[in-house]
């Protein structure tokens, strides 16, 4: 496995919220991308966006300027 | 990219299924709308397609072939129409939300349910069915193979109490059909639930109803059907009076072409190929320390599934590694049927799912054995 690093993990309710993050964060220039959600959340879908922790205000900016709708923001080591 | 997702969808298909969808976007109009050439084309691919669909799994008669949007809305048209408030019907622990949830919806409105649970692998003990008969037992609701573990449910027998006790056996062949020999007649089955686009190698957006003869479901779309415009009601006859509105033709053009591809080939010598894939993989990783497998991987009675975890590692994070660094593409997850998740113990880490077409390769399965062992050696 690859080594385990600190990310800023986007939980959603569902699928349909993931993709139109997904939409938004390529539009924005936001690096990261969407992956199984970890066990770690209990979120209702079962995809999570995963950038790098410099990317969290930007991702926060991203949220309220657009009105997205996330379930939670984390901060995990996976 | 390799592919063993088959069990959520096939992703290898005949190549005539694409062409078929291509040249009916293009020319092919609305069943059983006018008499002009285009909705002639449209009619005669539906009966051609109700009529192989029949042939494959001894259906009574093309009639009884009812199209629909896919199999879960097959399960909720047969669970929905058929029993009714103070009726008791027997399902299991291991059955996919699309029979679950149906169910659970009809137990709020008054259905009562016992559930058959199963042996240490998962495998459904059938045994317990006459003993959760009572008087208002009206149905058995049953999966035929498990999207999690690939166990088989041998339909023969339960369709043979079913018969004895006079109860209707509806049964989800999502994982089955096209892949597993499946005869209504000899196996007793009053209501069968396909998905096109799996083990038939067909487009997604279609889903097949089989009915016994003299079982009718209540519909639960109305609308146009093309004829009869001035009724009020639904036409009584099978099969339109379950298939309110515009069908997709489209998708159901490379239907036909897919099955028209399997009765060639065989369901059998399809069955056997991609068993000898997922057999190699089991064979290939089974002796690695730190894996746990889910499912009776001894038994004959199964579908060419093979699911797994790797110690306590999550099984998202091993499904994405397979993807990121091998460009494998499997499932993680909790896969939709939560009582197998509960019998395993892994409503947390979820189950790696490898599910294998008889289209993939010797080749990409040996890319999987090794991609696994890369894994399992990080974390031992």
């Amino acid at each position: 496995m690859r080594k385990k690093v600190q990310q800023v993990v986007v939980s959603f309710e569902t699928t349909t919220q993931a993709m139109a993050f997904e939409l938004m964060a390529k539009e924005f220039n936001i690096k990261g991308r969407l992956i199984p959600v970890p066990r770690d959340i209990t979120a209702g879908c079962g995809l999570a966006w995963r950038s790098d922790p410099d990317t969290k205000s930007e991702i926060e900016e991203l949220i309220k300027q657009k009105s997205l709708i996330i379930d939670c923001i984390y901060e995990l080591i996976i | 990219m390799i592919y063993f997702d088959s069990a959520a969808t096939s992703l290898h298909k005949p190549p005539e299924v694409a062409k078929a969808v291509a040249h009916a976007i293009n020319s092919i109009g609305s069943g059983s709308r006018g008499s002009h050439d285009c909705t002639m084309a449209a009619n005669r691919i539906v009966y051609q397609t109700r009529s192989i669909i029949s042939d494959m799994f001894n259906v009574e008669k093309p009639e009884n072939v009812i199209f629909t949007f896919n199999a879960t809305e097959s399960l909720n048209v047969a669970i929905q129409g058929l029993l009714n408030r103070g009726d008791h019907c027997i399902s299991t622990l291991f059955e996919h939300n699309s029979v679950l949830r149906p169910l659970y919806h009809m137990e709020k409105l008054g259905l009562e349910i016992d559930y058959l649970s199963g042996d240490k692998n998962g495998m459904v003990n059938i045994k317990e069915i006459e003993g959760l008969i009572t008087n208002k037992t009206k149905a058995v609701i049953i999966g035929h193979g498990s999207n999690v573990t690939g166990n088989l449910v041998d339909l023969k027998k339960v369709g043979d109490i079913c018969k004895e006790k006079g109860l209707l056996l509806i049964v989800d062949a999502a994982q089955t059909a096209g892949l597993v020999h499946i005869d209504m007649q000899e196996q007793n089955i009053d209501a069968l639930c396909l998905s096109a686009h799996k083990g038939l190698l067909g487009p997604q957006g279609v889903g097949l109803l089989c009915l016994k003869s003299g079982v009718l479901p209540r519909p639960l779309k109305f609308g146009g059907t093309g004829f009869d415009s001035f009724s009020l009601d639904m036409p009584n006859s099978l099969p339109e009076v379950l298939e309110a509105g515009t069908m997709n033709i489209h998708s159901i053009s490379g239907l036909l072409k897919a099955c028209e591809y399997i009765k060639k080939k065989t369901v059998d010598e399809i069955y056997n190929e991609s068993m000898y894939l997922a057999n190699m993989f089991y064979e290939g990783i089974n002796k690695l320390e730190n894996l746990k497998f889910y499912g009776d991987m001894n038994s004959k009675m199964r579908t060419p599934i093979v699911s797994f975890n790797i110690g306590d590692a999550d099984s998202a994070t091993v499904s994405d590694e397979l993807n990121y660094k091998f460009e494998i593409s499997t499932r993680p997850g909790a896969h939709c049927a939560p009582g197998v998740h509960r019998f395993f113990n892994t409503v947390k880490q979820g189950m790696v799912r490898f599910s294998f077409s008889h289209m993939n390769t010797i080749e990409e399965v040996d890319v999987a054995i090794n991609a696994v062992k890369v894994l399992a050696g990080d974390l031992s």
